[in-house]
Parts: structure tokens; sequence; C-alpha cells
């Protein structure tokens, strides 16, 4: 077997605090987890959005930073050897004649499985796309959401958007290898630490770069494929060219249901709908747990997920060992299976 | 009970029901109007955007700090442009209107 094909009990949709602690609910019944998650790293929105905020109303903890209750929920499920593939949508879910599913990622990754769990939240992030007419057209180098090489950007005129951390931190940078930064933001304020807003200032007032402000982007001008020139205007609709060859926009991150709405599950506004005695959607073998399930009554709180995970693998042991009946036990007498103790 | 007034992305207006201390974005999602509130109302996006018709945006209370740095996530700002889940009906603003901005996309699971 290839490094790029898997075979496991279940396949884990998204690593977010509901999907970390479904590898757990799993390994407690014996079942083995591969997790795939858009995200780099594991956490989901908690990682992504928030992870210095603290949470009230997780069970047991009267205060935990997002961070920290994603790095215990990633020790917890640990002992139980989940293998990730992190930075990967998963792309197509197909039904194989034994009545296994077979995942496949954005990476090329197949992964079999007995079942299949969806935590996937409110979907897979990405860089929040401008949407600016045929923006897809420039991606690649004209148009880029990450800096990959600091280097590929020297000489260039480069226009970023965005008055973030990442805005104003890849301005500092780049100051030295490009021709030509401009900032574009919408308001004089930025979101970055004071010490980052203070040497931006400084460089703006020595003219090493631009501020645009306050404009938005507009358009783009070039031929399909490299940039000539950044379109931006006021709120009020006076426009101004930027001569360009590279924009960064960086507006965050957006999320999105993504493939998950072509598998053919039953959804109702966005939201996967299951039996909530079980999670189990209308496709078998397959269940949902946490934000992105609907049923009468649900509730959008982690703690919710995490009880929805308990009876999700239980639901899916059956299914994985047919001959051999769960024989239950609390986690006082049994421990936790497989881990050293 | 207080009513306000949704223009969606084609034109279309939607007068609903607006309980008093409810949010636009919790109406919103009480009367199946498209708009996203991704994080829920926890300030930590900007998808619940919305313009606000300009003779209630007069009406409303500053934006904090918090939602102005969030509102730099938006794409195709206004003078009245708020988020969704910041602003609770109040007995002042029935009657309220507002529109939905042009769509964003996620470039990752959108190609």
């Amino acid at each position: 077997m290839s490094d790029s094909r898997h075979v496991t009990d279940v396949v884990v949709v998204g690593a977010g605090p509901v999907g970390l602690f479904a590898i757990f609910e799993c390994g407690m019944v014996r079942l083995k987890c591969h997790v795939v998650d858009a995200l780099d790293a594991i956490g989901g929105q908690c990682t992504a959005l928030y992870p210095e905020k603290p949470i009230y109303d997780i069970p047991g903890h009267p205060r935990i930073d997002a961070a920290d209750l994603v790095r215990a929920l990633g020790e917890q499920a640990a002992p139980f050897a989940p293998v990730y593939h992190l930075g990967q949508t998963v792309d197509r879910l197909d039904r194989q004649d034994d009545g296994a599913w077979r995942v496949t990622t954005s990476k090329g990754v197949e992964i079999v499985a007995k079942a299949v769990l969806i935590a996937a939240g409110v979907g897979a992030f990405g860089p929040n796309r401008p949407p600016l007419p045929d923006i897809e057209r420039y991606e690649g180098d004209a148009v880029q959401y990450y800096v990959k090489r600091r280097e590929d950007f020297r000489g260039k005129r480069v226009v970023i958007a965005g008055g973030g951390d990442s805005a104003v931190d890849w301005a500092l940078s780049l100051v030295d290898v490009a021709a030509r930064i401009m900032v574009v933001h919408r308001r004089p304020k930025f979101r970055a630490a004071p010490d980052s807003e203070a040497k931006l200032m400084a460089l703006a007032d020595s003219k090493r770069l631009d501020l645009v402000i306050p404009y938005q982007l507009d358009s783009l001008e070039g031929d399909g494929k490299s940039l000539r020139a950044v379109i931006v205007a006021t709120l009020d609709g006076e426009k101004r060219r930027l001569e360009a060859d590279t924009l960064l926009p960086f507006f965050g991150l957006a999320m999105e249901l993504g493939p998950i709405a072509h598998w053919g599950l039953d959804l109702e506004r966005s939201l996967i709908t299951v039996d909530p005695a079980t999670c189990a959607t209308n496709l078998p073998a397959v269940f949902a747990v946490g934000d992105i399930v609907s049923y009468p009554g649900k509730l959008k709180l982690i703690l919710c997920g995490f009880s929805e995970a308990a009876m999700a693998a239980r639901a899916i042991y059956p299914l994985v060992h047919p001959d051999t009946p769960l024989h239950f036990e609390y986690s006082t007498t049994s421990g936790v299976p497989g881990a050293a103790r | 009970m207080p009513k306000m007034v949704f223009i969606e992305k084609n034109g279309n207006r939607k007068e609903v029901d607006a309980p008093l201390g409810l949010s636009v974005l919790e109406i919103a999602h009480r009367n199946h109007i498209d708009l996203e509130g991704a994080c829920e109302g926890s300030l930590a996006c900007s998808t619940c955007h919305v313009i606000v018709d300009g003779q209630w945006y007069k009406k409303l209370d500053e934006a904090s700090e918090d939602e102005e740095d969030m509102l730099d996530l938006a794409f195709g700002l206004t003078h009245t442009s708020r988020l969704g889940c910041q602003i609770k009906m109040t007995p002042e603003l029935d009657g309220l209107t507002v529109r939905l901005p042009p769509a964003t996309r996620n470039m990752m699971v959108d190609k």
C-alpha cells in the first residue's frame, strides 16, 4: 500500500474540537480513525478564528482559552494514534461494492473506511477571496493568498490589501525586496501589534511604502494572467489606478460547506439532518456531529458536539465489529484502552 | 411585534417579524434569509455584513472597535455597513431595513 492509500475503521471529516473528541470516543470503543481537515493545524474555528478567546461553557473548565482546549483534546485523542491528513479537504465520498466508503482528499489521498463521521462545523476554511471579476484567472502568480517565497517578490510592484496582522507583517517584510509596496486599507487604523503598526507608519512617512487609504479593492486590470494594475475605490466611488505586478489580499478566512453539499446527504439550510439518537445521516454508515448537524432542539455548543460524538461512536461500533457485542464500561473502570497506563 | 425588512441579493424585499432583543443575524436565520454568520455572532468573522438603509443607520449605536476590526475583513463596504450580529432590535428600530451585500467566496473549496 502506498502512502496515499489507507484502510481504517472511521474517517473523521474535520479536526475541530468535536472531531478531536470523536477520535477519543471512537478509540474507547476500539475504532481506529483517520482525520481530514482543510486547515494545516488541528482545532478548527478554535484555532483559526479565536485561539486566544476564553470559553466558559466547557464542563469542568470554568474558563479555558480555545487554543488550550484544542491542545488538551489533541492529547486526549493521541493514545488512539489517529492519522491526520491536514491541509486538504475531502473531495469525494464513494461507496464501494462491499459497502465500505472510499474518501478521496484534495491532495489525492484515498482512505477506505467502514464508516464516515462528519464533524465539519460550518465547512472548510480557505482564504477569503475578494469578489473581483476574473480574480480566479490571476490566482497563482499575480494574485496570491499566502506568501510562499519572499524572493518571488524581488523587484515586483506589490499591492497588499487588508488591515490585519498579515497585511502589516508582510508589508514590513517585503519592503526590503519589492520594488514598491502599496498597502490598501479602508481606514487609517490597523489591527496589528502596536509596534508593527508604528513601523508601518514610519516606513510610509519616509516614503518607502505607500499607504493607499481609505480605499477598497475595486477591480483588476491585466491580460487575464499577468496583472497591469489594481483599481481601488473610495466609499464614494472615487477610483485610483495602482500599477502593480502582484496583489496579496489578506482578508482572513472564509468557510464553506464545499464538496460535502454534493454527497447526497439530506441538508436543511446547509446543515445535515441526523437522527438525534445515533447521529446517523440518510446515507448508510455516514454519521455527522457538531455544528454541522440539525435535529429538533439542536444547540450549537461544543459540549453538545461532545455528547453527539459519544453517541455516534457507539452507533458506528456494530458496523465495524458486527459479531462482537459492545460491553459497556465507564472509563474509570476500563481506563484508556491501548494507552500506556 | 416590530418588523424589519431584508433586501436580498436579487432585490427582493422581505418583511419579517423582528422580536425585541434578537440580533439582525438571528432574525435572518429565523426567516431563512441567506445571511451566513459563520461564527454564530461571536464577533470572530464578517460573514453577517449588512448594508443598513441610510435613515436607519443614524439610529444605531456606533460600531465597537471589535466590530470595525471584523468589518476590515468584509468586501463591498459602504458608509452604512454593519455586522448583523451586532444590531439588536429595539422599539426604535421597528421598520429597520438592511440590504445583503454581494456574495464572497472561499477560494479553497470554490474553484
